[in-house]
């Protein structure tokens, strides 16, 4: 007997409900193996965790206000992989996003007050989109690999932030960090930590979806993504697209960066390439691409982070909150392939006779 | 879209399972008597032998020093951004009296927090941010660097030390400038080339640094970074080095580690605290000496000649009884341009904002 997989010819509801739920049983039984071996009752530790991220008005407003940027990076990320364009840039994206605000805040000082954050905003994201732009181009014009591409622009970025924020734009006192954006032009913020920020992300999701499922340019996207060459019979500029939904992608990552840092952080300063950009990956690839499941995704990556606290008031090393984090990933992102996938056995002649 | 609501329906039963146990610790939890709780916070974990591990070294006297008056509740590898907020949030919930954190950019953040618990006392240690319930301190640990940089340029043979360096503050380039100072007093060809590693703790990039150091010829290895891979690299080639924060010669086991400029939280931290459990806490910038001994050198290794090292100490002594300070007369910039003039004491506010190098240090701030 043989075990194979095999491709489903349309994706099982019952799959797609199944499979989530079993992964997350299996990943928090892997949790519990480490724990128990920690020496601590796993049971009660989840528990801890949960408390950690919802267990007060506080906490769960630093989780929601965690959620905002992972979610706006898990849309961006969505994006180009409508496409299978393997954007692994948001994170460079985002940090171009914050340095074009930080620009303006910094810079335009001629610009009315009320137009300093606007014009910020607006700035960060057209950054954002530039920097997601030219890998997009470049895969679009000669093919060049955007996996490489993207990912190598991160360390461009990130390395050109810490000499702004190291060197060219840093404020007096040898401060790690730039000036303090004016106090008018912050967001501002609506329920305790959580900002205002989170109307940008949701109605975000809103239009993402009506876009992505409602428009004849997310029916497009859809079908370069499922089948290239099809797509491009029906007459779709594949060119065209990829550069579009980078620059869409870029965008929203950058506008992740804007806000937060415009509602979080006030500056560009050490820590803003934050790895939200890499989760976004995650979020994008659980949800299955849906916008309104990545708000519920990005919740879980949230709270995972801020649930972790727990793990070190329980007197657990720090390290176990990551390793918590990825016991906990590993099976719902391995479990995912079997939404597309059906596994099954073949039985031949040979082998029935051993 | 059905994955989602699963997805959520199950957090909601998991966390309503969570509340109703959290219910019962509360209520158990509430004794009288019960000791005061001190939150410190780390940006490494303790087990970088380095920073971290020096701090949580002043914690463990703390404990030692209160027994079951205090109760300490660590937070290791805390990044410095809002993350940071929350942890001491999340301390003040567990019930934390007092927190510690112990890095420059949780300042801010600490600020924020400070402003929003007016009961609670906040410490941070280094930056310059305070508020009536919050105090910043730190050590005048150039004062050590200056005397290793004696060390160092009397057993380099060839004058050229190297320095690899964290970032760009005050802080760090004082203490390259300090070194620098001490080890021209001694030789005065003697140079200090810097590199930065733009982090605090990155075993593997302060390594990297020291090594294009020692390819430049330098045969003496200072460093302002948490772990001891710049020490180690030195040795590895058969070099000398400086270490920092902790007694390095005895963590390597190798008596090329010449000294160790080092730190003593614990004698900022007691007194701290017990001004907290007495109720005379006062918010304040402290910048500690020898006088206090926030700051000390380690023992210094048997290679340096037992006379040099009489001169090290009277020179400590020196320092000690306020007969003379690192950054007293005059001092040129490493353009030749002259920043001080003979007679001339900086002031701890120059001190504070140092962002220029002295003559014989090659690199530059910015």
């Amino acid at each position: 007997m043989r075990l194979a997989l095999e491709k489903r010819d349309y994706r099982s509801t019952r799959m797609t409900v199944l499979v989530p739920i079993v992964s997350l049983l299996i990943s928090f039984l892997l949790g519990a193996v480490v724990l128990a071996i920690s020496n601590v009752n796993p049971l009660q530790t989840y528990g801890a965790m949960l408390k950690g991220a919802f267990g007060s008005q506080t906490k769960i407003q630093y989780t929601i206000a965690k959620t905002i940027p992972l979610l706006l990076c898990g849309l961006a990320v969505g994006i180009a992989f409508r496409l299978k364009f393997w954007n692994i840039g948001a994170e460079g994206q985002y940090v171009a996003g914050v340095i074009g605000i930080t620009w303006v805040m910094q810079f335009w000082t001629f610009l009315p007050n009320m137009l300093l954050l606007p014009v910020g905003m607006l700035i960060g994201v057209l950054c954002g989109a530039f920097w997601g732009g030219i890998p997009g181009a470049l895969k679009a014009q000669w093919s060049v690999d955007e996996t490489l591409t993207t990912l190598m622009m991160n360390y461009i970025i990130i390395g050109y932030a810490e000499y702004l924020y190291i060197n060219a734009w840093k404020a007096p006192r040898g401060n790690m960090g730039t000036v303090r954006y004016p106090e008018f032009a912050w967001l501002p913020r609506i329920w305790g930590r959580v900002h205002s920020g989170i109307y940008f992300a949701l109605i975000l999701v809103v239009i993402l979806w009506f876009v992505l499922y409602k428009t004849r340019w997310g029916f497009e996207l859809n079908m370069i993504g499922k089948n290239r060459r099809a797509a491009q019979c029906q007459g779709v500029s594949i060119k065209r697209n990829i550069i579009l939904a980078m620059l869409v992608s870029g965008g929203i990552a950058g506008l992740a960066g804007v806000i937060d840092s415009a509602a979080v952080t006030h500056q560009l300063t050490k820590g803003v390439n934050s790895g939200y950009g890499f989760t976004g990956i995650i979020i994008a690839w659980m949800s299955g691409l849906n916008p309104f499941v990545s708000i519920v995704v990005a919740l879980i990556m949230a709270a995972l982070e801020t649930g972790s606290d727990a793990l070190q008031l329980m007197k657990l090393p720090a390290a176990m909150g990551e390793v918590m984090q990825g016991l906990i990933l590993i099976p719902l992102l391995a479990g995912s392939i079997f939404t597309e996938y059906k596994l099954v056995t073949h039985t031949s002649h040979k082998e029935a006779t051993v | 879209m059905k994955k989602g609501i699963v997805l959520l329906l199950i957090v909601l039963l998991v966390s309503s399972f969570a509340f109703a146990q959290g219910s019962k610790e509360a209520a158990s939890s509430a004794k009288a008597d019960a000791p005061m709780k001190v939150g410190v916070i780390y940006i490494s974990p303790p087990g970088d032998m380095g920073y971290s591990y020096m701090h949580d070294q002043g914690t463990i006297a703390m404990e030692k020093h209160f027994g079951d008056k205090i109760q300490v509740i660590r937070m290791e590898g805390i990044p410095e951004n809002e993350s940071s907020e929350r942890v001491m949030e999340n301390l003040i919930d567990e019930g934390c009296k007092v927190i510690f954190a112990n890095s420059y950019n949780y300042q801010q953040y600490m600020l924020n927090v400070a402003q929003r618990y007016p009961n609670v006392y906040f410490e941070h240690c280094s930056g310059y941010l305070a508020n009536d319930n919050m105090s910043n301190y730190f050590g005048r640990m150039y004062q050590m660097r200056y005397l290793s940089g004696m060390i160092a340029a009397k057993m380099s043979p060839t004058g050229k030390l190297g320095y690899v360096g964290a970032y760009n503050t005050p802080e760090v380039v004082r203490g390259i400038n300090a070194f620098a100072l001490g080890a021209r007093a001694i030789n005065p060809k003697a140079t200090v080339t810097v590199v930065w590693t733009n982090t605090w703790y990155d075993p593997s990039l302060e390594r990297q640094g020291a090594i294009a150091l020692l390819d430049q010829g330098a045969d003496v290895i200072a460093q302002h970074q948490d772990t001891t891979e710049p020490a180690k690299a030195a040795i590895e080639r058969g070099k000398y080095a400086i270490g920092y924060n902790a007694d390095f010669r005895g963590m390597i086991g190798d008596d090329r580690v010449l000294v160790s400029p080092m730190w003593n939280w614990g004698n900022y931290m007691i007194p701290a605290v017990q001004s907290a459990l007495d109720g005379t806490w006062k918010s304040q910038s402290y910048w500690g000496g020898l006088e206090d001994e926030m700051i000390h050198l380690s023992p210094i290794s048997p290679l340096v000649p037992a006379d040099f090292v009489k001169q090290v100490e009277a020179k400590q002594a020196e320092i000690h009884d306020g007969k003379w300070d690192v950054f007293w007369g005059a001092l040129k910039d490493n353009t030749g341009a002259v920043r001080q003039n003979a007679g001339q004491k900086m002031s701890d506010e120059a001190m504070l904002t140092m962002d220029w190098f002295v003559e014989g240090v090659i690199g530059k701030v910015n």
